[in-house]
């Protein structure tokens, strides 16, 4: 039966690899740009923010839970943090930015966890709660207007590039330096899902609690992990967008939760919990980075987006369902 | 029992609610005007509120309701702004009115249809099929606007969201009109007693002899028809249709579905319940307006409240045991 799973799931993301492919080679024939350097390189930079989220929400999703605050979290994370850089001047150091964005984040879901935690209340109450408690009191209390001044490290950051070259017509194209953060999380979470006591914890946590407790492992550690781990990567998301736009909004971001979540779901994680891998992750992130940057390439009218993303949730999810209807797992948040 | 503790609470917060804003804003709170202002104000959030009701009673969830709202409205106001003319009266603009709402209608039910037949003959989890349809919905309507928004309507129909009969509002006679139908769905025919065993217990539920897809199909049917209604009304109020209109709406509303005692597992939820939740945000959101705070600590508030009205609930339950 294990078996049987596994193999389903690795033909879920052989599937998606497929279709991540087709896309790509359609795109490409139809406008070699696709192809490009400077192209590929423009899709992984946009991948590092929502990519780092959806790591974040792929753990929340395997432990059985629905996270929709890690956008508001991401946002008060980066307000605050370039508020405060500002307002005591440490304005040259880039650890100190990261450390305290996601410090910040790591806090909020602390908040999240200890609700969870303490009251047993479900998670989709929880961070729907604290979304607007994160998001309302960073526009009451802190700010609301943008700042455009981002302190020097966060721009040097920016502007930080691997593999640099001069294009022919004296264009300097690079590929973001972001993608290396994104790439230490990637492998932190493959590692931590597949090889760790932790990440054991946490699938069967996510498949039956009760038989999880029983089995020895502490949740309520696991959960505070869950959650505190899921806000501290926001929080670097967040600093991290702040950087790639050069100004910290306090109205970006939010929003786009359910978007990651569909990525996430759309990679073969499981919604009601115990099922999903990173490398599906990583191709659902992907293919929707890849459809919401490349359809005017195709020449097709930017205000097909929309449409397109939902075709591809549907069909994604539909392929994976197993083919009982009468086995739908009822409970779904 | 459970359900009554929770209703009653809420009842005692809201009311404390209202008399700290009145008592905070005193002589501005307890006036005819701001009354009328508030009941233009609650209604779209009330019926978005009602309709995800639905669906999260079975233990779904409708993610797609304001993308449902805006298509309908946007085909609505496509009807209205092409075949009547500025200067139309009387009745071949009544008759075009009619035909826009009953098309907002209709779209409303094809949506929700659409929803119901992906999640029983589709087999894909409802959060996953309505995040799915948001998207596509959202889309058609950029699609077909290609982006800007349709205004302009006859003043007939403007009158339905900022119109008023005697002394009542509009919106809040629709508002009341909708939520005792759907308490009379849900309390007083089969079909409602059956969405509440359905939410308890499927299998039970399909062992009684209940047609679950069936049933599933209605509930997303009349979610996509209170959306489409919801939309009418915006669009009225505002005088305008826009792809991405009210879009902080969806968790607002979820907010109030759950802060009203609808559990998000299924099986419970209220009108009434619904009803006070949503006062209680519109009360919060009028003071703290008169205030003069800005609207962000009115949705800081929102959230606290919804934190402490459920750890209340699991405290009481944790003492009854």
């Amino acid at each position: 039966m294990r078996v049987l799973t596994k193999k389903k799931l690795f033909q879920h993301r052989f599937f998606l690899f497929l279709v991540l492919l087709i896309v790509s080679v359609t795109i490409g024939l139809k406008n070699p740009v696709f192809f490009s350097l400077s192209n590929i390189y423009d899709i992984l930079k946009s991948s590092v923010v929502m990519g780092l989220f959806a790591v974040g929400v792929l753990i929340v999703i395997i432990s059985g839970g629905i996270d929709i605050s890690f956008t508001a979290i991401a946002a008060c994370s980066m307000y605050v943090t370039s508020k405060l850089l500002l307002a005591t001047g440490v304005t040259d150091s880039l650890v100190a930015a990261f450390m305290l964005a996601g410090f910040t984040g790591l806090l909020l879901g602390i908040f999240n966890a200890l609700f969870i935690s303490r009251f047993k209340l479900p998670t989709l109450i929880v961070t729907l709660g604290t979304a607007s408690i994160f998001r309302g009191f960073m526009l009451a209390f802190i700010g609301t207007t943008i700042v455009n001044n981002l302190p020097q490290s966060l721009v040097r950051f920016s502007k930080l590039a691997l593999f640099e070259q001069t294009l022919p017509n004296g264009e300097i194209i690079g590929l973001s330096f972001s993608i290396i953060i994104l790439l230490i999380f990637i492998l932190f979470c493959w590692i931590l899902l597949r090889y760790t006591i932790l990440g054991r914890g946490i699938y069967a946590m996510g498949g039956d609690p009760v038989a999880a407790r029983r089995a020895g492992f502490n949740l309520t550690a696991i959960r505070y992990f869950i959650y505190g781990f899921a806000g501290f990567i926001s929080g670097l998301a967040g600093i991290i967008y702040a950087s790639m736009m050069r100004n910290a909004n306090p109205f970006d971001l939010v929003g786009t939760e359910l978007v990651v979540i569909a990525a996430v779901v759309l990679g073969g994680a499981s919604i009601t919990g115990g099922k999903g891998t990173v490398t599906g992750t990583v191709l659902g992130v992907l293919l929707l980075v890849i459809i919401n940057n490349s359809l005017i390439m195709l020449n097709i009218p930017s205000y097909w987006q929309k449409v397109a993303i939902g075709l591809i949730i549907l069909a994604g999810t539909a392929a994976t369902v197993q083919r009982k209807v009468t086995e739908r797992q009822g409970k779904l948040v | 029992m459970k359900r009554g503790g929770h209703l009653f609470r809420l009842l005692l917060i809201t009311a404390s609610i209202f008399f700290t804003m009145s008592f905070l804003n005193a002589g501005k709170f307890l006036t005819v005007q701001n009354f009328t202002s508030m009941s233009f104000q609650f209604p779209e959030l009330g019926l978005f509120a009602l309709a995800i009701m639905f669906s999260l009673i079975t233990g779904g969830i409708d993610l797609s309701v304001v993308s449902i709202a805006n298509l309908a409205g946007i085909l609505a106001a496509l009807i209205m702004t092409r075949f009547i003319s500025p200067d139309a009266s009387g009745l071949p603009a009544l008759i075009w009115i009619i035909i826009a709402i009953l098309t907002a209608l209709l779209t409303g039910f094809f949506a929700g249809l659409f929803n119901g037949l992906l999640i029983t003959r589709g087999g894909i989890t409802p959060i996953l099929t309505t995040l799915g349809t948001m998207q596509l919905y959202m889309g058609i309507a950029y699609v077909i606007t290609k982006g800007p928004a349709v205004y302009g309507y006859p003043e007939l129909f403007l009158s339905l969201g900022n119109g008023s009969i005697w002394f009542l509002p509009l919106p809040l006679v629709l508002f009341i009109i909708t939520a005792l139908l759907v308490g009379i769905i849900l309390n007083r025919s089969r079909f409602g007693f059956n969405l509440y065993m359905l939410g308890t217990n499927e299998t039970a539920a399909k062992f009684s002899g209940i047609s679950i897809n069936g049933m599933l199909v209605k509930t997303y049917m009349f979610s996509g028809i209170l959306s489409a209604l919801t939309g009418l009304l915006m669009i009225a109020r505002t005088n305008s249709a826009k792809a991405d209109y009210g879009s902080s709406y969806l968790l607002q509303a979820v907010l109030v579905a759950i802060l009203g005692g609808v559990h998000p597992s299924g099986g419970f939820g209220t009108v009434s319940g619904v009803v006070i939740a949503v006062f209680a945000l519109q009360f919060l959101s009028s003071g703290f307006n008169m205030l003069h705070f800005s609207n962000f600590t009115a949705e800081f508030t929102w959230g606290m409240l919804l934190l402490v009205v459920m750890v209340i609930n699991y405290l009481m339950k944790e003492r009854t045991n």
